[in-house]
């Protein structure tokens, strides 16, 4: 794939994107919105023996590298998953045709050891 | 997912920043001439007032790939109703997938655009889908993270990531 643009790289930061995944805490967090999306604070909270301070601090991160999106519903903030960076950097390396050899083996993968898909 | 708490509404929100105006994402959203260019390349055609039609056409490329997995596509792959057009800055609308009967039966999702022009000319463009008891997997929300790559891809580049996709023309 050849990079066209300058741009590329420069719009989306990818080394936050990293960063924010280079942490179990934070990945246990994208896991609670990839089960159940729209949570609040408290909501989160509850599933982690942290502080509130320090579950914040997680979702700050994680809002930053644009993993996480708030939206306001009434007097709730509430957390969403935004998958896109990750697509964004899954597109950059693997391409429409590389995908079907790519899945295969990561099925066979889950098959092998007894995941579902 | 099939488990799930109490409430029906779950809503898919996914953002991407990108390197163009507002008016170029607005366009690319909603004239036939840029939606045939990225993600699953359909033709889409908007009345943009409240109450007015939306529709997006299969591709031939589409049909034939419908085709060649045994099933045959409508013209009209996805339809719905605009319910607000605030141009270039928000889209609300209602959607509903047609590929297949069952899909069409999880009926009209709810659909919201919002563009908001950034520093830099970079441009924040946030899509949430309301998928009222629709399955994640099935027919509603299923692509946007792939189609809002592209779509990115398209207008800070000048083409999509794969002009080569089969379910793409030309």
């Amino acid at each position: 794939m050849t990079v066209r643009s300058p741009i590329f790289g420069f719009v989306t930061d990818d080394d936050r994107v990293f960063k924010a995944l280079a942490d179990p805490t934070r990945r246990f967090l994208l896991d609670q919105l990839f089960a159940r999306d729209g949570r609040t604070l408290t909501d989160l909270e509850s599933e982690l023996e942290m502080s509130r301070f320090g579950v914040m601090k997680h979702l700050r991160i994680l809002e930053d590298a644009g993993l996480v999106v708030t939206r306001r519903s009434g007097r709730e903030k509430l957390h969403f998953l935004n998958p896109v960076p990750i697509r964004l950097i899954h597109d950059r390396w693997i391409d429409k045709y590389t995908e079907r050899q790519v899945s295969a083996l990561a099925d066979l993968k889950h098959e092998l050891e007894g995941e579902t898909a | 997912m099939t488990t799930s708490t109490g409430t029906a509404v779950t809503t898919q929100v996914y953002r991407v920043y990108i390197k163009a105006t507002s008016q170029a994402i607005w366009d690319a959203i909603t004239k036939p001439e840029w939606t045939e260019r990225y993600g699953y390349g359909g033709l889409s055609q908007y009345d943009l007032r409240p109450g007015g039609a939306y529709r997006a056409f299969a591709s031939e490329a589409m049909k034939k790939a419908g085709a060649e997995m045994g099933f045959p596509t409508p013209d009209v792959v996805v339809d719905g109703e605009v319910i607000e057009a605030d141009p270039p800055r928000k889209l609300v609308q209602t959607w509903r997938m047609l590929m297949d009967p069952d899909a069409a039966a999880e009926g009209f999702t709810r659909l919201t655009y919002e563009i908001v022009e950034g520093k830099g000319g970079v441009t924040k463009l946030t899509v949430a889908h309301e998928v009222e008891g629709a399955p994640k997997d099935t027919g509603a929300g299923g692509g946007w993270s792939w189609v809002l790559s592209d779509l990115k891809s398209l207008l800070e580049t000048g083409s999509p990531m794969d002009p080569g996709n089969p379910l793409k023309e030309g």
